[in-house]
């Protein structure tokens, strides 16, 4: 805050497919998150367009941007981002309460069963390792099956072996279809992906 | 978001703020508490008026034998009120309406093998005119039976139910001190108060009770009504005036004799009980604005405090109502919940002060919904700035909060 306005992001011009696995790399401080956060519909741009599904999201509302969140866009953070006073399986329910889904523990259960989580429902964030705690946030990403999955450094904090667990989840999502986009510093996450965008002080460099 | 989840939440939050949540808590639970107390008061204060003028009627004033009260032991000498004090009264003071002379004390009567316990008051018809008594059955005594003190009684329904059961009652004869009386009228229920069962007694004229059965020749009592309100004073003075000069009371000296004012006493009363509601009614107006603020205070806290919290939920597709209105439940459930408390320790001081106090507490349901309401309005009121603070964050900002 304060200190005028940053130019943080310029000539990026990008175009992901549906279900495409791609990372982002770059330089710390080159704009990969500010990137991350106006393709997870969190941010808008102040110039330039971004359309999701054929929907310009520049000119949302709102409501529309949060619905976005909500059902198309699934997001997994470095540092997990889970709710402290809650259990595992009611961090998964978060995205389902703001959908308006009723019944939504039998989902929940599904998606912490498939991030291999069904024995941990109970527990809380502080009572979980760093991996299990991202099957958590992958759990919740992917409990409203939504058609993107974004990961910004998802396996910073972890260890090369717990990682390569995480990665082997986001594999899997992958093979299902779901569009991926992770940020990454690590050439053997990015080694899973089909392409590799690198960025330099907010340009996309070739 | 659902509701039952968002409860969830809050009481969670609450939960692991125990200390700072009840501190909050407090100021509405004064506030409230002081609500319910002081309506109760007020509305004890109403119906003891209703009460009292249903029984002792209006604009009556009482004037007994002996000296001022001192302490609650009437002094002097109990013999000097007559029924002669009491015709003189009658003619020369103006404004009275009707006057009766009393003499009452309690004593045991019977009809054929049945005994009871009750109180004989012997007055003249004006008695039942003042106090409000009705007759249910026969007629009550005249002036030609006081004039021949005959041996006639009305008898109040406990006493009836006591005696004759179901059975008839007037025109049966029964026995007080040892005399034969006729009963001739039975009066209509008037209902228990919290002071006496005034069904509980049997008038005779008061020239029989003189003569027949206390053998005395003075009255307890002399039970005047007044026209109306505003010649209270000036009837006082003119009894004053009558009876010192009647009783050869020289100037200065201290009369032989009391007048109750119960109009007064009412007002005196209401007053003290005025006096407390507007001290209740402060410090529940104080207490709800500081409540209030200590409640935006800690929603404030609380929001600075879980902005990642917020930024997380936002993230998940959390609309800035859902924000708004989590936030806002947030805030309703520390006052409503300090609304509830705070009504039950109202009660329960209308219930002490009613036990130990002079003041009679009443509490009605629209006490309770008053207290209610206003502790909501008082969280909805100051839980809105924190909550719209809440959810006008930007997302982003939020989620990078350490
Ligand atoms: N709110 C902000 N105000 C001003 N500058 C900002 C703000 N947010 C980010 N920046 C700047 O934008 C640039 C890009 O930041 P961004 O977080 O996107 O980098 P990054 O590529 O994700 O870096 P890292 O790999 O360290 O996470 C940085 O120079 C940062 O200082
Ligand atoms: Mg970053």
């Amino acid at each position: 805050m304060g200190g005028g306005p940053v130019e943080v992001l310029s000539s990026v011009d990008l175009d992901i497919k549906k279900g495409e696995f791609v990372t982002i790399m770059g330089p710390s401080g080159s704009g990969k998150s500010s990137l991350m956060n106006i393709i997870g519909c969190l941010d808008r741009p102040t110039e330039g367009s971004y359309s999701l599904n054929g929907v310009r999201v520049d000119s949302m509302d709102e409501d529309s941007l949060a619905a976005a969140r909500n059902r198309n866009i699934g997001f997994v953070f470095q540092s997990f981002n889970l709710l402290a006073r809650h259990t595992a399986i009611e961090n998964v329910e978060l995205p389902l309460f703001y959908a308006g889904i009723d019944g939504s523990e039998a989902l929940a259960k599904e998606a912490l069963k498939e991030v291999g989580l069904e024995r941990r429902m109970k527990h809380r964030p502080n009572e979980l390792s760093g991996g299990e705690r991202q099957r958590v946030a992958i759990a919740r990403a992917i409990v409203l099956n939504p058609p993107i999955i974004l990961g910004d450094e998802p396996t910073g904090n972890l260890d090369s072996r717990t990682g390569k667990e995480i990665m082997a989840l986001f594999d899997g999502l992958h093979a299902k279809g779901t569009t991926l986009i992770l940020v990454t510093h690590d050439p053997n996450v990015a080694a899973y992906s089909q392409r590799v965008i690198n960025i330099k002080d907010g340009k996309v460099v070739l | 978001m659902l509701f039952f989840q968002i409860l969830r939440t809050a009481f969670r939050g609450i939960v692991a703020n125990k200390m700072r949540t009840s501190l909050t808590m407090l100021g509405i639970i004064i506030g409230v508490g002081a609500i319910i107390a002081m309506l109760s008061l007020g509305e004890g204060a109403k119906q003891q008026v209703i009460e009292s003028m249903s029984r002792f009627g209006t604009n009556v004033l009482r004037v007994r034998p002996g000296m001022a009260r001192m302490g609650h032991v009437r002094t002097g000498r109990v013999e000097t009120l007559t029924l002669d004090d009491a015709e003189a009264l009658k003619k020369e003071v103006p404004g009275i309406r009707f006057l009766s002379p009393v003499v009452a004390s309690s004593i045991q009567v019977k009809y054929s093998n049945r005994n009871a316990g009750t109180l004989i008051t012997g007055t003249t018809p004006e008695y039942i005119e003042i106090n409000n008594f009705k007759v249910a059955e026969g007629s009550f005594f005249e002036q030609t039976d006081i004039k021949l003190a005959r041996r006639v009684a009305a008898i109040g329904s406990t006493v009836r139910k006591e005696l004759f059961g179901e059975g008839p009652a007037v025109g049966e004869e029964m026995k007080i001190e040892g005399q034969t009386f006729t009963v001739i009228a039975v009066m209509e229920t008037k209902g228990q108060t919290s002071f006496s069962d005034p069904d509980d007694q049997i008038f005779i004229p008061v020239t029989t009770s003189q003569r027949r059965v206390f053998f005395q020749d003075y009255v307890n009592d002399i039970n005047i009504q007044v026209e109306e309100a505003s010649l209270i004073p000036s009837v006082k003075e003119g009894i004053e005036r009558v009876l010192r000069d009647r009783h050869r009371i020289a100037p200065g000296a201290e009369s032989d004799f009391t007048i109750r004012d119960f109009t007064e006493m009412m007002m005196a009363m209401q007053e003290t009980t005025r006096t407390f509601t507007v001290l209740l009614s402060g410090i529940a107006a104080v207490s709800l604005l500081v409540g209030g603020i200590g409640v935006m205070n800690i929603m404030l806290v609380s929001v600075t405090e879980r902005t990642r919290e917020i930024g997380i939920r936002m993230a998940v597709g959390a609309r800035r109502k859902d924000i708004l209105r989590q936030f806002l439940i947030e805030a309703l459930v520390i006052t409503v919940s300090g609304g509830l408390i705070g009504i039950a320790s109202g009660v329960a001081i209308a219930s002490l002060i009613s036990r130990f106090g002079e003041w009679d507490t009443v509490i009605t349901f629209w006490s309770i919904a008053l207290g209610f309401c206003f502790s909501a309005l008082v969280g909805l009121v100051f839980g809105i700035y924190p909550a719209r603070k809440a959810s006008l964050m930007d997302p982003i900002e939020a989620l990078r909060y350490e």
